[in-house]
């Protein structure tokens, strides 16, 4: 699919983008698969297996298309709800954008015949389970869509957020994720759900090159250097958010885009954020969720508003690096040195890559040192005609979840 | 596609003549109406509890006999479903129109087909 999508962008820029993006892409990449398949085949024999296993065309052939489109199919059955949530993501990364299994395995940290076997046993129960390459009827859209959109954000995410070694950001992976948003925002453009969630990706990846140093080391939001923030990628998620919140059907990506929408504007409105994360509560009612409003809380109000959450919190999140590094944070700005370095420590005993681990280190030891300064929260100068295209869509936004608003009002 | 359904119920079967075995009556009355109506259904019916199985097995030519199921399990299997339609979305629907799903778990199992 690389060579697939090398092609798309030596060719876009001439003759423009193909009516369907996605359909062309995959027809491109199936032909060139059918050739990885062939070479592959000799010298994997379980991914011959898998070659093998996949659906016949007469079991597609069943059914009209309601949705039009035999890609977007493609996409609904990698999805399907009745397979496991891992097995979605991988069929998806192979069969929609290509991936070559060992490519999948990598960036999941498994070894190549763990996620071989896994797609296997995937298109094996595809094909006798009687799943059908179809798309889903408009009554069963809403429920078939968010599986699909789930797959495609943790595609992201996981490109986004190594879990653990050296890569903090897996750039293919934010791609095929891209990628498969901008398909689907083509193919399904009227629901809100599917463009807020290529805003999310869109406004969180434009940030992607500034947050890590030459060196390799994790830069908080505060202190990226916008001037390496993509500007296109941001215009075009703020536009897309925007279009979306006007439909008037806000849902978790739309919120969650909402939320990104705010971090690049020049100065965050943490008030908003706390408010888009209270409205976020409804639909994700997760101590996550909670967590996250009880930053913004702190940012908005004060750190011991914010830890008071937080502490709330401790015994739901104590799995969850983050929740020890914002607990640390929020206590060192109350002056509690001593329990900040300790939080510190609690987050370093849990599996972190390894930015965030040093970054981590130079905050103890930062903090060690007597008469330790707050962590530096760098103004930037911001492109003026950007602040004003985000603010007019957060204004929106803020019109359509009135009632967001109210929740972070008991605070204040 | 011939799919097996297997209804696990969260508690026994209602006493009968009480209320609930009426409702549950009617319910099952209604969702086979509708899987006949639909023209999928091919058995569906209600079992005696495991106490009243009998396992069987032939070792050396000789028949043994056990009191009980063959399996222990924690769930109740108490009836099956039977029916045959077009892939599985539409199966899991009709798995999730029976009054098991919403008071047990229903297990949609696809029939063996020989590959052609």
């Amino acid at each position: 699919m690389q060579d697939a999508c090398a092609l798309a962008l030596t060719k876009w820029p001439v003759e423009g983008v193909p009516s369907n993006p996605l359909g062309w892409l995959v027809g491109v990449a199936r032909h060139k698969a059918l050739d990885l398949l062939r070479r592959e085949a000799r010298r994997a024999p379980l991914e011959a297996a898998a070659a093998r296993d996949w659906p016949s065309p007469q079991d597609a052939a069943s059914g009209k298309e309601e949705l039009g489109d035999e890609e977007l199919a493609l996409i609904f059955m990698c999805c399907h709800p009745a397979l496991d949530p891992e097995a979605r993501i991988a069929l998806t990364l192979r069969c929609v954008c290509g991936l070559a299994t060992a490519e999948i395995a990598a960036a999941f940290v498994v070894p190549e015949p763990t996620m071989a076997q896994r797609l296997v046993r995937a298109k094996r129960k595809i094909r006798q389970a009687g799943i059908r390459l179809k798309s889903p009827g408009r009554e069963d859209l809403p429920r078939r869509l968010a599986a699909v959109l789930r797959a495609v954000y943790l595609i992201f995410t996981q490109g986004h957020m190594a879990p653990v070694g050296p890569d903090l950001v897996r750039g293919t992976l934010c791609e095929q994720a891209i990628r498969l948003g901008r398909a689907l925002a083509t193919l399904i453009p009227d629901e809100p759900e599917v463009a807020g969630l290529l805003a999310l990706l869109l406004l969180t990846d434009a940030r992607r090159e500034a947050r890590t140093s030459d060196a390799g080391e994790l830069i908080l939001l505060g202190d990226q250097d916008r001037g390496r923030w993509n500007a296109a990628k941001i215009t075009e998620g703020t536009a897309l958010l925007g279009r979306a919140l006007k439909v008037g059907r806000p849902g978790p990506y739309q919120l969650h885009a909402a939320i990104a929408a705010c971090h690049v504007e020049p100065v965050t409105d943490w008030r908003e954020v706390a408010a888009l994360y209270g409205e976020l509560a409804r639909h994700e009612p997760t101590a996550v969720t909670e967590a996250n409003r009880a930053v913004a809380v702190a940012m908005a109000e004060g750190p011991a508003t914010g830890l008071a959450i937080l502490d709330s919190l401790g015994s739901r999140l104590a799995r969850w690096p983050q929740f020890h590094i914002a607990r640390a944070e929020l206590l060192h700005r109350t002056g509690r040195t001593r329990e900040a370095i300790a939080a510190f420590r609690q987050a370093l005993d849990l599996p972190l890559p390894q930015p965030e681990q040093a970054f981590l280190e130079r905050r103890i030891s930062d903090l060690s040192r007597p008469r330790a300064g707050p962590g530096s929260a760098l103004v930037h100068a911001g492109n003026a005609e950007l602040r004003v295209r985000v603010h007019r869509h957060l204004a929106v936004a803020r019109r359509r979840l009135g009632a967001g608003g109210r929740r972070t009002g008991r605070g204040s | 596609m011939k799919y097996l359904m297997l209804l696990y119920a969260d508690s026994p079967m209602p006493e009968p003549g009480t209320p609930e075995a009426r409702r549950l009556f009617d319910d099952w009355a209604a969702a086979r109406q509708a899987m006949t109506d639909a023209g999928v259904l091919i058995e569906c019916t209600p079992l005696q509890p495991a106490s009243a199985s009998t396992t069987v097995r032939v070792r050396g030519g000789e028949m043994l006999l056990t009191d009980g199921p063959a399996a222990e399990i924690k769930e109740v299997f108490g009836g099956l479903t039977l029916i045959e339609c077009d892939g599985l979305d539409e199966a899991l629907k009709w798995a999730a129109r029976l009054p098991t799903a919403s008071a047990g778990k229903v297990e949609v199992r696809p029939f063996f087909q020989v590959p052609d």
